[in-house]
């Protein structure tokens, strides 16, 4: 009787376990953007929110879900410590993320405490200065920064060592200025930079270059370079790059995702199929353009890898600039 | 006229069906708040700012509604301040002085009809004066660095001392209070985590609403369940809301200087619609008091701070768009609805938000003939809800107040500090500080500081850029002024006493 019983437990047991294993499902697919509503971890969940529903990729629509704190640490420590094994929830990250990992402000956990994911689009730095300055190519603005590094000042909307930051230190260091010496002024986002550049207390602007877009056609500001691998189609495609001028600037603002540690790998190789089906779509590639990205897909394992290099190019970066020990 | 083709543009945003009904909404529940003693435009536009965002209203027609409850309290103020000597608001204080004994003579009807006559021309001519100076301003604004913004906020913060009243020493330690508070999060210039304990939820340092409802609204809750028990108030009996054209007309000068008088205080950054009125009574007892009438009912006494507390509301908001700081603790927090949507307020504002600036600018016009209506005719319906029982009113603002902060912020953490802000802002408010002054530093100091290291990054350390340029000199010629000015007050006081 007793033998029978445990058997007839046992085999419940191995049927639900093959049940849950065999059928991931997603029921209800969520989207967490660490921060307010409105900004770019925003943007980087609609843009997978709405492509996915709008491709039929998934029949329910994906909810965002909002956790601001600390450019994603909040969180980040959430995600880890309470939610780690939830295969419903993707997490938006940016480079701004990665970079704040490598100098160690995420709180205890590093790169290596959560599944990385895909990234499904960038954004380009560009050096952006008044449409009266003296400068017409980055090299001008250089050959000036070498002769004389403490008369012109950068600014731009980020503390020292955030994305904004490393922009103008790579141009600081091409000018042979060693970023500890460059004239740098932290604003509270773009808006205020651009406004101070306009009343000429900022020179140089080092800031993204679609995120720049609209003011762009204002015919206010000149762009001086982007910092991509290749020049940029579109409306920007008269811009050179800082490669082509001969300076080996990039700076790649890229957009992406990841899950808890505790995801199964069929749960996130169920991701990695969706988002790979995703990614071929029209409906995708019209999302991606309307929030103003450029095409920058990396997925699964591949972006993983590059997360975890693109954190320690940081660190490196970082120490060199005596932000980090 | 530029202004008046935007200022046109400005009224086809307004006069949308439903911002015009948000307008009108305003105006009622600014009635309400500025009615109902102990909660003020603070408490009103704390509370409905995060479920204007939460319901996705776009950021004009949000701004319209909070700008609606800003002005609209300040006509309420005077309602309990007139039938009860409670007054509705910190703006409304002085409006009990003559407001209370005209309505034991039995003269409450009028003394209601003058007053809220008299907000709507101190409103309506500081909505002017925001028109025409707020764009005027607003080019100026652009030669506005960091040095000339820091300097702005000295001048700032020596205006708060000198005007704040009775208690300075308690009031420079609720500033403090204010400024400790700023510090915590990420150095905005280093990146450098400050007293944050490894505790990522405090990385971005207090959100402003939280700061705001703990201070405001659960110290307020406090205090009301003090007197739980205390016997319902009894109004005085109200026949006819009006006022002879004569004695309107008695009042006209003291209406109008008192709306310039608190347009400028408006203006000035960090004093608000408290130090408008005070003023402007004191200044009208000084020219107008010959026969000894004041504090025994005077119309003029009267009509001078609820025009100037009405105007310092407009003038507000000219600092605020223009150059993104606050003129008062309620614009605070305007500012930070402006932030909640990602806008950057400052010098761009006035080119970048067309929509958003005049939009609200021509709501103002179109709110205080509303609130004129609600005011006058209407003003018995109010008189009725000052008889709202604590037991609803109380649970209900609590509600309110942790459903904002929580739908802002998404997290209990950000209750839990509301809460314990809410105990320390009683224990302040039992000892007699305000809370004014330190939501002011929290908010200035910060601007001051990123500012002042700002600044000094772009001199490389030199202190010799805050001296540097007009704007700077003028800023310093002003601070030194508001400095000095208790002593002249002083010695210009020994002399008219001695003659």
């Amino acid at each position: 009787m007793g033998k029978l019983l445990r058997f007839i437990l046992a085999a419940v047991f191995m049927l639900s376990l093959s049940v849950t294993s065999f059928a991931f499902e997603l029921s209800k697919p969520l989207c967490l953007a660490p921060a307010k509503p409105g900004g770019g971890f925003d943007l980087t969940c609609r843009l997978v929110s709405n492509s996915l529903l709008a491709s039929k990729l998934i029949d329910k629509p994906m909810m965002v879900n909002f956790m601001p704190g600390g450019v994603g640490a909040v969180a980040y420590n959430h995600v880890i410590g309470q939610r780690p094994d939830d295969a419903e929830m993707i997490v938006a990250v940016s480079t701004g993320s990665a970079l704040n990992i490598s100098q160690g402000k995420f709180g205890k956990f590093t790169e290596d405490d959560v599944r990385w994911l895909a990234a499904l689009g960038a954004d380009y730095g560009a050096i952006i200065v008044r449409a009266d300055a003296k400068w017409n190519t980055l090299g001008e603005l250089i050959e000036d920064l070498k002769k004389n590094p403490k008369g012109y000042v950068l600014g731009s909307g980020g503390s020292i060592g955030s994305q904004d930051w490393f922009k103008a230190a790579l141009i600081a260091k091409e000018a042979g200025v060693n970023p500890k010496d460059m004239r740098y002024v932290a604003f509270e986002g773009g808006g205020e930079a651009l406004a101070a550049l306009l009343g000429g207390h900022i020179q140089i602007y080092p800031g993204d270059i679609a995120e720049f877009s609209g003011q762009y056609d204002s015919g206010k500001y000149k762009v001086l370079a982007v910092l991509s691998e290749e020049r940029l189609p579109g409306k920007f495609s008269n811009i050179p790059t800082a490669k082509e001028q001969g300076y080996d600037v990039v700076w790649t603002t890229w957009r992406g995702y990841y899950m808890g540690p505790k995801v199964t790998d069929e749960q996130y190789n169920y991701w990695v199929d969706l988002l790979n089906r995703l990614v071929k779509t029209d409906e995708f590639k019209k999302e991606r353009e309307a929030r103003g990205l450029y095409p920058f897909t990396k997925i699964g394992k591949e972006f993983d890898d590059f997360v975890k290099k693109d954190v320690k190019r940081f660190k490196e970066l970082a120490k060199e600039a005596g932000l980090i020990k | 006229m530029e202004v008046l083709s935007l200022l046109y543009n400005g009224f086809t945003v307004a006069l949308t069906a439903m911002n015009l009904g948000l307008a009108l909404l305003g105006a009622l529940l600014g009635t309400l708040f500025g009615a109902l003693p102990g909660l003020g435009p603070i408490n009103g536009v704390a509370l409905l700012l995060p479920i204007a965002y939460t319901i996705g209203l776009p950021p004009e027609s949000s701004l319209i509604l909070l700008a609606g409850i800003y002005y609209g309290a300040e006509y309420g103020g005077r309602i309990s301040s007139i039938l009860l000597n409670v007054p509705g608001d910190a703006g409304a204080v002085f409006t009990t002085l003559e407001g209370f004994p005209l309505s034991q003579k039995g003269l409450g009807g009028p003394a209601l009809a003058l007053s809220g006559l008299s907000s709507f021309i101190g409103s309506t001519l500081a909505v002017v004066g925001l028109t025409f100076f707020g764009p005027l301003m607003s080019k100026f604004a652009i030669s506005f660095g960091p040095p000339e913004y820091f300097v702005l906020m000295v001048f700032a913060f020596s205006t708060i001392t000198v005007l704040m009243g009775k208690r300075p020493v308690k009031s420079l330690i609720s500033v403090v209070i204010g400024l400790i508070l700023a510090v915590v999060g990420v150095d905005s210039t280093t990146g450098v985590l400050r007293y944050t304990f490894n505790e990522p939820e405090l990385y971005d340092g207090f959100e402003f609403l939280t700061v705001v409802v703990g201070f405001f609204a659960v110290s307020e809750v406090l205090l009301m369940l003090e007197h739980y028990n205390s016997d319902t108030f009894h109004l005085p009996k109200i026949e006819r809301v009006y006022i002879s054209l004569k004695e309107f007309l008695m009042c006209k000068w003291a209406i109008l200087r008192s709306a310039v008088i608190g347009f400028v205080i408006g203006v000035l950054p960090g004093t608000g619609a408290s130090i408008a009125s005070a003023v402007s009574y004191t200044l009208e007892k000084k020219l107008s008091d010959k026969e000894g009438t004041f504090g025994n009912g005077d119309y003029r006494g009267l009509a001078a701070p609820e025009s100037a507390n009405n105007a310092s509301a407009g003038g507000a908001l000219v600092p605020m768009l223009t150059l993104g700081i606050p003129g008062s603790g309620t614009t605070a927090v305007l500012l930070g609805a402006l932030m909640l949507y990602n806008i950057n307020p400052g010098p761009m504002l006035f080119t970048e938000q067309p929509k958003l600036v005049w939009g609200l600018i021509a709501s103002m016009y179109i709110g205080n003939i509303m609130l004129l209506v609600i005011n006058l005719p209407l003003v018995k319906v109010f008189t009725k809800i000052l008889q709202i029982p604590y037991w609803i009113l109380v649970p209900s603002v609590v509600v309110l107040a942790f459903v904002g902060v929580y739908s802002v912020n998404l997290s209990t953490y950000s209750l839990m500090i509301a809460i314990i802000l809410g105990v320390l802002g009683y224990i302040l408010r039992k000892l007699n500080y305000s809370m004014a002054p330190i939501i002011l530093g929290f908010v200035l100091g910060e601007i001051m500081e990123d500012n002042l290291r700002r600044a000094l990054s772009m001199s490389g350390g030199e202190f010799g850029i805050f001296f540097e340029g007009r704007i700077n000199i003028v800023l310093w010629i002003l601070v030194a002024a508001m400095l000095f000015m208790p002593i002249i007050i002083k010695i210009i006081k020994k002399k008219y006493f001695k003659s």
